[in-house]
């Protein structure tokens, strides 16, 4: 087989020719909604669970409605900040990317650290996973939204080597596009934690 | 410094699973040494384990699964024996807790280890073919799910020597599976081996939705891709909706067993009946992920050797997608007897049974389509047509567990077993089978040897009904499934028949392998280089045999559902000839990370299941850096040039008219 590495600016663009960029795109989408369907089953497991408190305590008794309001504001406007950043990919700015970069990254950050710190407390009071079923619910189905925004993190520190490397081209540019959709994903599953644990747990 | 593995771990007292490991160990050190004398790892590595060729990777998947239907059914013909033997207080030769294991392994092997990567092994080999594509949209995300699904597969297979397998059931049900019920490692065994192969059949998934959705050749519509494509596509739509299910389901069985959460315990406000409801949310979409591309493989088949255009192409796809929906509201017919209430029942039970009206429209489609037809009596045809009958029958037993009153009486019992290997042998294995001998020579330019192939059908179609109908009639005597040893005596007459057909079914293994055997034996004489053996009708037999790594070397246009099939129909008829003008194809290249990164995946199941910890971190490391060198690979394409094309093109024209 013979092979021959071409760089991406010689004269191929013109006979068939995938359309790389879309696919992964495409791809992506179908893989944030099969995600979906994970976060689905954990929103149901709760509701299931959300009785299963074994004497221990029930939703009303775990929630800081002034800490969760924070951190939501905190991912909402990285939400916000990720758009900019894509605004001035769009615009070809590198230098203006990677600055929305890092001010998306601050803010998920601390959104991160706070539920950190929001886990401790309540385990540190007794309210473990451990204690109860609606207990394990409620963890998991936070905690695993959590462990996407921090893999989002490390996608995002990543992008952020690569855009500093290589620029904005061919290979950043769809991954870009790829991480925001996550990004956004992120917050939209946050809504729905928000209402319908927090937000809800504190109405019952 | 090794968690909970030791030197007990491994049963140097139990005789059979110590001469299995022996005849393991001797097997594989052979394959080893072949390798290696005949200096064949380059090649291995080069051409194979690295390889991001659809083509290839659809061969691999298919290899491990016929080694694992040996697997499979050993479990299943000792479980036959055992029952046969143990009557009225006879113990029999397994212990209970060794029975319990071997009819966990059958289950999760012969669905997730045989039936699934026969499955996606076909999609693998024919579906860019068929659409007339390069390869699948994420090739290397392709070799990343076979070996991702290699891992577990080694997984279940390390259980059998070192520790144990579950003892719970194929799906482990909750709180049997739970830490409390079940301490050994055998449930984390089961939870890792499908966890691993289950991400990979997640990926492969949405890999062939997008392929499928977004990489058609020119002029085909979504109503002009063949029936098995369309098969294909809403089975990868079940997997899209389904595998995630099973995913999060077991990764709280997880928590419940290593961070002692309370997902589905007895007790601490826990409910079993979620894991029931979640893990059959995702099974029963399953059964339809393994059945669709079988009923994919019997319309190809039919088609093609009645030489007739498929009767009613249009009704077949609605039918097949009416199915993909329905199979998502029929979970809860698993376990009416959770006592959820009778219009809950009735809903399920209801949903259920309309199911057989799109599988109708179905069967009937086929018949109509031999009818006056010049049916050619072709191995494939009779595995159809064994299908036909058995299948159906296996859907009128459906149907009648479907009524919640009888399932009450039926649940559990030997009925069931009957009923779900009558549609899984009679539907998924006959048209794998069926598939196998369609397209092997596709896939390697000679045909499979037809006497062994008659002789295996004939063998499993006869060995089927003697080895289940038994279970049917001892189901309305009260025969429960899973029993180690029973004391009805009464009961064993039928369980040697029972056996019997077993072993029936074992003469129809061997005639297949032999059939493998004696094919490849002869291959230059069964040599098939004009790459359409069968006159077929769809793209794929357009293709060289086997194809080139490019599949084509222009791109077809289509006009019509049988593009092939009508291009040989103008006049003057079809010449495969060489084209005047080549162009420079795009390529990707061949991939070290999957491999790698799988045995990574491997490496940290393995310590998960044995708790130790610092192989775990291993493992999660050696996947990152793994996954990070693949992020910062920008070599991963490449053009293959025109010249090198016409040459490939060139020298296959060459054998054709040599055999010509």
């Amino acid at each position: 087989m013979a092979t021959e590495t071409l760089k991406q600016d010689d004269h191929h663009g013109e006979h068939e020719h995938h359309d790389t960029t879309g696919l992964k795109v495409f791809g992506f989408w179908i893989y944030l909604m099969s995600d979906l369907v994970i976060f689905g089953m954990l929103f149901a497991t709760y509701a299931v669970l959300l009785r299963g408190t074994a004497g221990g305590p029930g939703p009303d008794d775990i929630v800081a409605l002034p800490l969760i309001f924070v951190s939501t504001m905190l991912l909402l406007v990285s939400s916000f900040t990720f758009g900019v950043a894509m605004l001035a990919q769009q615009a070809g700015r590198k230098e203006k990317v990677l600055q929305w970069l890092a001010v998306t990254f601050a803010l998920g950050l601390g959104f991160i650290l706070l539920e950190l710190y929001e886990f401790h407390h309540l385990i540190s009071e007794g309210h473990g996973p451990g204690r109860s079923g609606f207990l394990s619910a409620f963890f998991t189905l936070v905690g695993t939204h959590g462990l996407h925004v921090t893999f989002g993190l490390i996608w995002i520190a990543i992008m952020f080597i690569q855009i500093r490397k290589r620029g904005l081209d061919d290979m950043t540019k769809p991954r870009m596009m790829c991480l925001s959709l996550f990004w956004h994903f992120l917050d939209i599953v946050w809504i729905c934690v928000f209402s319908f644990v927090y937000l809800f747990g504190v109405m019952v | 410094m090794f968690g909970k593995l030791s030197l007990d771990a491994i049963p140097f007292h139990d005789p059979i699973v110590m001469s299995v490991a022996v005849v393991i160990a001797i097997g594989g050190a052979a394959v080893v040494a072949g390798v290696t004398y005949f200096r064949q790892w380059g090649y291995l590595w080069r051409e194979w384990i690295t390889s991001i060729d659809h083509k290839k990777i659809g061969i691999m998947y298919f290899l491990v699964a016929i080694v694992m239907l040996i697997r499979g059914f050993s479990d299943a013909i000792m479980m036959r024996s055992q029952q046969a033997i143990a009557a009225g207080g006879a113990e029999g030769y397994l212990p209970p807790h060794h029975y319990d294991q071997i009819f966990t392994a059958h289950g999760v092997i012969m669905i997730f280890f045989v039936a699934m990567p026969m499955v996606i092994g076909l999609m693998n080999l024919v579906v860019p073919l068929q659409i007339g594509a390069r390869d699948v949209a994420f090739p290397f995300m392709n070799n990343l799910s076979f070996w991702l699904f290699a891992a577990g597969v080694i997984l279940v297979n390390v259980s059998l020597v070192v520790g144990e397998f579950a003892m719970t059931g194929w799906l482990a049900y909750a709180p049997l599976s739970g830490i409390e019920y079940s301490p050994g490692v055998g449930v984390d065994y089961w939870i890792w081996a499908l966890q691993i192969s289950g991400i990979g059949t997640t990926l492969t998934g949405i890999n062939f939705f997008v392929t499928i959705l977004k990489m058609r050749t020119k002029g085909m519509t979504m109503f002009r891709m063949p029936i098995f494509t369309w098969t294909a596509l809403c089975a990868n739509v079940l997997i899209i909706a389904s595998f995630p299910i099973l995913t999060a389901t077991i990764a709280m069985l997880t928590l419940d067993r290593y961070l002692g959460m309370h997902f589905f315990t007895n007790d601490m406000g826990g409910n079993m009946m979620m894991y029931v409801n979640l893990i059959w949310a995702w099974g029963h979409p399953e059964v339809y992920i393994l059945i669709l591309p079988a009923f994919g493989v019997f319309s190809e088949v039919i088609a093609t050797f009645t030489k007739k255009r498929l009767f009613g192409y249009k009704t077949m796809v609605w039918a097949t997608v009416g199915i993909t929906v329905l199979s998502f509201i029929v979970w809860l017919h698993h376990f009416f007897t959770m006592g959820a209430g009778a219009n809950v029942n009735a809903f399920f039970g209801i949903t259920t049974m309309i199911i057989a009206i799109p599988t109708g429209v179905k069967i009937f489609n086929w018949l109509f389509t031999m009818y006056r037809g010049r049916i050619q009596f072709t191995s494939p045809v009779l595995w159809t047509i064994g299908f036909v009958i058995t299948f159906t029958l296996g859907g009128m037993t459906g149907v009648m567990l479907a009524v919640p009153g009888a399932n009450f009486v039926l649940h559990n019992s030997l009925f069931v077993i009957a009923h779900f290997h009558n549609v899984i042998i009679g539907g998924v294995v006959f048209g794998m089978l069926a598939g196998l001998t369609y397209w092997f020579p596709k896939a390697f330019g000679f045909k499979l040897d037809e006497t062994w192939g008659k002789r295996s059908f004939w063998f499993w179609q006869i060995g089927f009904y003697f080895a289940f109908v038994p279970l049917y009639i001892l189901s309305f005597d009260g025969a429960v499934r899973r029993m180690q040893s029973y004391e009805q005596t009464e009961w064993q007459p039928l369980m040697f028949v029972a056996l019997f057909g077993a072993v029936l079914i074992l003469f129809g293994i061997l005639c297949l392998i032999m059939q493998l055997f004696v094919s490849v034996r002869d291959r230059h004489k069964n040599r098939d280089l004009t790459g359409d053996p069968w006159d077929g009708r769809t793209l794929e037999w357009a293709a060289h045999s086997p194809p080139a790594f490019y599949n084509f070397a222009h791109l077809p246009e289509v006009h019509s559902i049988d593009p092939f099939w009508e291009k040989k129909q103008q006049p003057g008829g079809y010449k495969r000839e060489l084209s005047t003008h080549y162009e420079d194809i795009h390529m990707p290249r061949n991939t070290t990370e999957g491999p790698i990164l799988s045995l990574f995946s491997l490496i940290f199941g393995f310590a998960m299941v044995w708790h130790i910890w610092w192989l775990v971190a291993v493992g999660i490391i050696g996947m990152f850096v793994t996954f990070m060198f693949r992020i910062f690979n920008d070599d991963t394409d490449y053009y293959v040039p025109a010249a090198e094309v016409e040459r490939i093109e060139r020298e296959y024209h060459e054998k054709l008219g040599m055999q010509a």
